[in-house]
């Protein structure tokens, strides 16, 4: 599904990525682990088309296709999601106008009818239940005056109702209490199919407890030193991260 | 941030078509004469044409202002025609004889004229350069003694009202401005509501400049008896042109004890284009009095369009007890120059005055909110709240915020918050990622901004603003 060969990319002026090779295919679970200023949240922005990102070198295929090629919106249109390390407040915006429009703009891209808000408010319903959400969140502005643990449930919300094929949690689990992870967690596990694949980008284990990967990378200095099952990730915790930096700096 | 906050496309202005139509058409210049043949034109007694030359006297020994924070090369007032109307268009006893070009020019504007394919619950006067074509719902509003006419038809049918409210709210000699409109207004509106009367559907004019090289200069004067409510909705629309058109318009409403007027106007007049070329000066006064205990006037406001806009709606709030709002947004694109606000002027006991401006800048526009909040000794107990908020697309655009607070009694409240943001890269980039374009994006952000203003609009009118905000705004961000 997701093909990264050789990524190289710069923010500022300063190279992040230094050549980033990573292989997903569909059903799987990904962790992407590492220090601070490793390159993680810069790959997610970087595969979500973030315009202060510029890639230098190197090829991004998705489902057969050029992902670099493609613009921000045509990237989420085609089943890219990204849940949002830090997601941005939209004042006076309601989530329910935004998640519709949202959806609307998704379903049209794959040729399906847009929904009216009716049925909408439905769907609504359902997916509220999955992340244990009240109906006021969704009168409410788009994140504006959300805690940090209502703006991450609202992430897994969008993602709930997008059905994203390929989804890329940046850091969703920093800041939240054990109460609201297990939320999260639950419902990005209620997602998982066949089809679809999920990145997770997190700097502790305590998260993939919950979402167990199948594969679990280790970033470093913009590089993956390490590729693992899902005791690496115990390990790393046991350990932390020195060991593997030694290496990747020799 | 960012080089794509810059470039797209802009989406080229809808109304800039040009009717074919015979124009009976002044020559250019403005003398004692000219206002005499404008009078005579349209039959006007003996006491209108005294007050139009008293303030046209009055006109000649005033200056243009120059304090509002715009620029413009000088205007040259002998270089404009100060009448056209369209030939064809004599006294008409039904719209049926509404020259059909005329009606095909509303129909493209989305005005429909004909009665049987009016939206129902509301009322049309659709004024085309300087006089009005038809007036729809004429029957239905004089059963409740309510009367919707052109400002000429009721200076002949209603003469007596006309006479003791006309510059009963805005003088011949408020402004330079208002002083010009006095001495050559040629068409406007006019609204009286009986004592008691709720007026059932919303009333509206729509106005169109079609004739190169005139200005227009309407006068619309709003009635309200005891009791009453009437609420109001103005549209301007006018051809693209490469020189610039100018507009001075004068509104005066009067509201009388326990009366309510809410006056709405959706301005979208040509803006010039890109390089700031052509365009309307829309140079207007707008002024309402709560002359009565427990009045309100509510102006509200979405200035989509104009090369440069000059206007503060305003409250004079002389009976106790009354209310004035202001609820404004206002954007400018390109090289567009808004200096825009409002005055609240507290003269009885216990009066209140809300105000709401957002401010949107893009391109290379230069937005100004200026407002007066006056509060005069013997206004007891008088409050003010204003909320003035300002949002920047882009760069190269400007926002200025000039509030004057003028305290004249200590039980005065007065409150003034002001804010100003930028559309950030992020909250673009974070709609993008959820499958919408940068334009669904900008457009959303902005309609999310001016809600608090949208909400007082008819509803009929607020999604017709949302979608002129996202056309004006267009290109503005990539």
């Amino acid at each position: 599904m997701l093909e990264i060969m050789d990524l190289h990319a710069v923010v500022g002026g300063k190279e992040i990525l230094k050549g980033i090779n990573l292989s997903v295919n569909a059903g799987e679970v990904h962790a992407v682990m590492g220090p601070n200023g490793s390159g993680k949240s810069t790959l997610a922005q970087v595969l979500a088309g973030h315009p202060a990102y510029e890639v230098t070198a190197g090829t991004v295929t998705y489902d057969g296709e050029d992902l670099l090629a493609m613009d921000a919106e045509v990237r989420a249109q085609k089943g890219l999601f990204l849940a949002f390390q830090y997601p941005v407040e939209i004042p006076g915006v309601s989530n329910a106008y935004f998640l519709r429009a949202a959806y609307n703009e998704i379903r049209k891209a794959r040729g399906e009818e847009e929904v009216d808000p009716m049925s909408f408010a439905d769907l609504m319903d359902e997916k509220m239940a999955l992340v244990e959400m009240d109906g006021a969140m969704l009168t409410r502005s788009v994140n504006s005056g959300f805690s940090g643990g209502e703006k991450k449930r609202n992430e897994i919300l969008q993602m709930a109702v997008l059905e994203p094929r390929l989804a890329i949690l940046d850091e969703t689990d920093s800041g939240l209490d054990i109460d609201a992870l297990r939320i999260v967690a639950n419902g990005v596990n209620s997602l998982r199919t066949p089809q679809n694949a999920t990145i997770v980008v997190t700097h502790y284990q305590r998260l993939l407890n919950h979402i167990v990967p199948d594969v679990v990378h280790v970033l470093a200095a913009g590089r993956i030193v390490r590729s693992g099952g899902k005791e690496l990730a115990l390990e790393l915790e046991a350990r932390g991260y020195d060991w593997l930096l030694e290496g990747a700096a020799a | 941030m960012s080089s794509s906050i810059d470039s797209l496309v802009n989406r080229e202005y809808a109304y800039g078509f040009v009717t074919d139509i015979e124009a009976d058409t002044l020559p250019p210049g403005l003398s004692e004469d000219v206002i005499r043949l404008i009078s005579g034109k349209k039959d006007e007694p003996a006491w209108l044409l005294d007050w139009r030359l008293k303030a046209y006297r009055r006109w000649i020994t005033m200056k243009e202002p120059h304090w509002p924070n715009v620029t413009y090369p000088p205007i040259d007032y002998q270089e404009q025609s100060y009448y056209s109307a369209p030939r064809s268009v004599k006294p008409l006893q039904s719209l049926d004889e509404v020259d059909p070009e005329l009606l095909r020019t509303y129909a493209k504007l989305g005005i429909p004229l004909n009665e049987q394919k009016m939206l129902s619950g509301v009322a049309v006067d659709a004024i085309f350069d300087s006089v009005s074509v038809g007036t729809t719902m004429k029957t239905e509003l004089a059963a409740l003694g309510i009367v919707f006419c052109s400002l000429g038809e009721a200076v002949r049918e209603h003469p007596d009202l006309v006479r003791k409210y006309l510059g009963s709210v805005v003088p011949y000699s408020d402004n330079f401005f208002a002083a010009l409109n006095s001495a050559v207004f040629s068409e406007g509106s006019f609204v009286y509501v009986p004592k008691g009367v709720r007026c059932p559907m919303e009333l509206s004019t729509y106005f169109r400049i079609n004739q190169e090289g005139t200005g227009q200069f309407e006068r619309t004067l709003i009635v309200a008896d005891e009791g009453s409510y009437v609420s109001y909705l103005e549209g301007c629309t006018a051809p693209k042109r490469s020189t610039t058109q100018l507009h001075a318009a004068v509104v005066e409403l009067v509201a009388l004890k326990d009366a309510t007027i809410k006056y709405s106007t959706v301005q979208n007049w040509y803006a010039g284009d890109k390089e700031g070329r052509g365009g309307i000066y829309n140079f207007v006064t707008k002024r309402g009095k709560c002359a009565g205990a427990g009045s309100k006037i509510s102006w509200t406001q979405v200035e989509t369009g104009s090369a440069i806009t000059w206007k503060y709606p305003s409250v004079i709030l002389q009976g106790d007890n009354s209310t004035g709002e202001f609820y404004s947004v206002a954007v400018v694109n390109n090289h567009q120059q808004a200096d825009t606000g409002t005055k609240m002027i507290h003269i009885g006991r216990n009066t209140k005055s809300n105000i709401v401006s957002k401010g949107i800048s893009a391109g290379h526009g230069q937005n100004s909110y200026r407002g007066r909040v006056q509060v005069l000794p013997k206004a007891e107990g008088a409050r003010n709240y204003t909320q003035c908020d300002s949002m920047l697309v882009g760069n190269r655009c400007g926002a200025h915020t000039f509030p004057y607070i003028e305290v004249g009694n200590n039980s005065a409240q007065v409150e003034h918050e002001a804010s100003t943001s930028k559309i950030g890269e992020d909250q673009i980039f974070y709609l993008k990622q959820r499958g919408l374009s940068a334009e669904q994006a900008v457009s959303m952000i902005v309609s999310g901004f001016c809600k608090e203003v949208f909400k007082e609009l008819p509803m009929e009118f607020a999604l017709e603003a949302q979608q002129l905000l996202g056309i004006t705004l267009e290109g503005s961000v990539g």
